[in-house]
């Protein structure tokens, strides 16, 4: 063995050297066979340290270089970089986690340093049996997927529409708009949100570079980074797009129920017609309406056909069926929005089991201009309130459902807060845990309820009754709670009680993940590259993410979120080629003995048969390098490039030679 | 002075590796008696590594992956649970005990998890003793043939027969 190893050990300021012994360390690593030299410096990350490796490099006293420092996470891809510029071979270097797995978690000094020992006798004994491999570059299709048509979906895909790039949005439900073309005012603007919303959603409606698919559905993702092919379901309308011009004489003839007409008025709640054959709100895009089935007369009792026979333009087909659509993608853009908590679960907030108990969604639904209501906020018999308690916290901030905060519900509480002031002259009472005011004007917001007249109670809302105690109680739906600030536990008797659901991941997120390959972490949202510096990038490439799927946040930080994730898709699109993992596998034909016991372990059906020559071969286009195959194979024939046995037992020895 | 074990950990790179790095961003503090060596999956990890570590001094194994179902590369996991199970069984063959080697799954954001993962493996491990391989598989090859001698020399006759 003629490697010639240089081994640097960083200080990382005092992150390292205040827990490991760096001369120690240093004199121990000299003593270590195949070490040419060992330096120590500072910051090994910065120009300097950087520097240093190259010298030595360009002096040509070194030809592997192991670096003991932080994570290879965090700078093998830095020190990668140092190798390349000087000539050596980037697979020709390894990483010693010293800080990470060792400075920073151990107490002892002592410990620490023989760890760190252990760690850097294990990399310099790898590096020994390191091969330099080539490397391996992919080109990146332009085309993008957007899943998700809310305004984070929206967002990304106008920005990369407008860059002059394709995208295809896929989006669920009948039209795009998401949760935004929901509500009636946002905070703290009050402005309006289907005005800010709607030219947005007609501009992706309109924009040549993007393919709307509505109603339609992820069905399966294959590939990987920059060459995804992706398969849509799109579920049958029953209503022609091609033919259809939203006129909207079928759901004014249909005699279908889809949302009950007859009933109390929160129940009667809805943006849209409430007819089986409908569309969601009136400033849907595409503005086709749909049928529901489970509710059309014609799908459940094969009689009616009204709208077909009102419909001047034949747009009416009982017949269509869900259809598949295939096409290729470079990157795909997760935007999958939030739903938000059921209170049903929370049985003492008498959410479903008494009248007047709503959910933030139903109050929302209630004050849109365009709703049933004509945004009048009104009881369920029709009557004007009196009093109206607004409850935050409802299934967040909660170990019993969801331990996280969910970010709006504080803002939206005093929005509606506001809006019950501006239409009603009720009093209205908001129980709070904290009041969560972090944005821009949101304070200042905050700050204007105060002097509306509303009643701030400091406590967690313990429950929501109809049993009355008292006279003054009757008929009213009473609200116990610990009054914090003054120390009193108090009832307090209301007409409507408003709940802050909280914000969770929308249905089918996990399927979703699946497909794109991305976890989804224990709260039920999808994990990020980084917390900090990787907001809207995953663990796999080529798949990012922007807006409530990531967390709960509001418009304005998802509005960000998602031109940060079209710019991150952008980034790759300009420059066309992304380099791939080179430590694939390899099958040696001579070792190989035909068994096909690894044919059916690649999740990426990446190994085939030759059955002329009676071995199995990998095509390393689709490997990904995990090693199931190499790890199978009963005669060793597989090598793991960059993780084979030899290199792996390499390590175990060092790291136990201490 | 008591025995203090020195443990082998196999961490697949996209949860566990991840996810003991962020205890070490959260400055969880936790025993440092677990040396790791970082593969792509856990799936790569074979039951030869494993006797390996055993072999050159290791007391214990530790062998963590991805939770069931978020296998980056999907189904690696199960294939590292199959053989884990395999090797546990076989493990008493040759004296060892199968609690000297533990698989856990540890996700990108368990931190805290990875910490007491391994505290308490590096505990289970103090309680055990100290591996002394050589010798336990000569015992267990002792143990083969004095104690069940009748059994190990018995004549089975022409192997050739049907």
């Amino acid at each position: 063995m003629s490697e010639r190893i240089g081994v640097y050990v960083c200080h990382c300021g005092t992150n390292i050297a205040g827990k490991v012994n760096i001369d120690e360390v240093v004199r121990f690593a000299e003593g270590l066979a195949g070490v040419e030299l060992v330096r120590d410096y500072k910051f090994m990350c910065s120009d300097p340290g950087q520097a240093m490796i190259q010298k030595d490099i360009e002096g040509d006293l070194i030809d592997r270089v192991v670096v003991a420092s932080c994570s290879p996470l965090m700078h093998e891809n830095t020190f990668r970089k140092v190798c390349e510029r000087c000539g050596v071979n980037p697979y020709l270097f390894t990483m010693a986690n010293i800080r990470e797995q060792c400075s920073w978690v151990h107490v002892d000094m002592g410990d620490s340093t023989a760890k760190a020992k252990a760690l850097i006798a294990a990399a310099v004994s790898r590096t020994k049996f390191l091969e330099p491999l080539p490397k391996r570059e992919v080109s990146i299709n332009p085309r993008t997927l957007v899943i998700g048509g809310g305004i984070a979906g929206i967002q990304a895909a106008l920005d990369l529409a407008e860059a002059g790039k394709e995208v295809v949005l896929v989006e669920r439900e009948p039209s795009i708009g998401g949760h935004m073309a929901k509500f009636d005012k946002t905070f703290p603007t009050l402005d309006c949100s289907a005005c800010i919303l709607t030219p947005r959603m007609v501009q992706v409606g309109q924009h040549p570079n993007i393919k709307l698919m509505t109603y339609a559905e992820l069905d399966e993702v294959n590939g990987y980074v920059g060459n995804f092919t992706v398969r849509v379901r799109n579920k049958a309308r029953y209503v022609d797009p091609e033919l259809c011009n939203g006129c909207g004489m079928c759901w004014e003839k249909c005699p279908g129920t889809r949302v009950p007409r007859k009933g109390n008025v929160h129940e009667k709640l809805s943006l849209g017609p409430t007819t089986s054959i409908y569309m969601p709100f009136m400033q849907a895009v595409p503005a086709v309406p749909v049928i529901d089935s489970g509710t059309c007369l014609y799908f459940q009792k094969g009689k009616c056909r009204v709208c077909e026979s009102v419909c001047e333009r034949t747009a009416i087909k009982y017949d269509m069926e869900d259809t598949f659509e295939e096409f290729e993608v470079g990157n795909i853009i997760i935007a999958t929005g939030f739903r938000t908590f059921d209170p049903r679960v929370i049985k003492r907030y008498g959410y479903g089991a008494l009248p007047n108990v709503m959910t933030s969604l139903d109050f929302e639904i209630m004050n849109c201009a365009a709703g049933s209501t004509s945004g009048a906020i009104l009881m369920a018999d029709g009557s004007e309130p009196k009093s109206i308690g607004i409850v935050h916290c409802v299934g967040s901030r909660d170990k019993h459902y969801n331990e996280h905060c969910s970010r709006v519900c504080c803002m939206y509480a005093l929005k509606y807060a506001h809006l019950i002031k501006e239409k009603t002259n009720a009093e209205v009472f908001d129980f709070y845990i904290d009041m969560r005011c972090f944005g821009k004007g949101y304070e200042e917001f905050y700050d204007r309820l105060l002097g509306e007249d509303v009643r701030f109670v400091r406590g967690k809302v313990a429950e929501v009754s109809n049993v009355p105690v008292n006279v003054v109680e009757e008929g009213k739906l009473v609200i116990s709670v610990e009054d914090t600030l003054v120390g009193v536990v108090r009832r307090v008797p209301v007409d409507m009680v408003v709940l802050c659901t909280g914000l969770e991941s929308s249905v089918g997120l996990a399927e979703v993940a699946t497909m794109c390959n991305v976890s989804v972490g224990k709260d039920g949202f999808i994990i990020e590259k980084h917390p900090k510096l990787g907001p809207v990038s995953t663990a796999t490439d080529g798949v990012f993410i922007a807006g409530a799927c990531q967390s709960p946040k509001d418009i304005p930080d998802t509005v960000a979120q998602a031109s940060a994730a079209s710019s991150a898709v952008l980034s790759m699109i300009t420059r066309g080629m992304i380099e791939i993992e080179s430590a694939t596998a390899e099958i040696n034909e001579k070792k190989c003995s035909g068994c096909r016991i690894c044919n059916n372990l690649c999740p990426y059906l990446a190994i085939t048969f030759d059955r002329e020559k009676g071995v199995s071969v990998i095509n390393e286009a689709l490997c990904k390098g995990c090693g199931t195959c190499v790890a199978a194979c009963p005669s060793n024939a597989i090598k793991a490039k960059h993780f084979a046995n030899e290199q792996i037992f390499a390590e175990i020895e060092g790291l136990l030679s201490v | 002075m008591t025995f203090e074990p020195t443990i082998v950990g196999f961490l697949c790179n996209w949860c566990s590796y991840t996810g003991a790095d962020l205890a070490g961003t959260s400055r969880v503090k936790y025993a440092a008696n677990v040396r790791s060596i970082r593969v792509m999956c856990s799936g790569r990890v074979e039951p030869t590594f494993v006797i390996k570590a055993l072999y050159e001094g290791a007391d214990g194994v530790l062998i963590a992956g991805c939770h069931p179902g978020d296998c980056h590369y999907q189904e690696g996991n199960y294939k590292a649970l199959r053989r884990y199970r395999l090797l546990r069984r076989v493990l008493p063959e040759y004296g060892i005990e199968p609690e000297r080697v533990r698989l856990e799954w540890v996700a990108a954001s368990e931190g805290e998890r990875f910490a007491k993962v391994v505290d308490d493996f590096t505990d289970q491990i103090r309680r055990l003793g100290p591996l002394d391989i050589k010798e336990s598989i000569a015992q267990s090859l002792i143990d083969d043939v004095v104690n069940h001698e009748e059994e190990a020399t018995k004549d089975i006759g022409d192997v050739n027969e049907a």
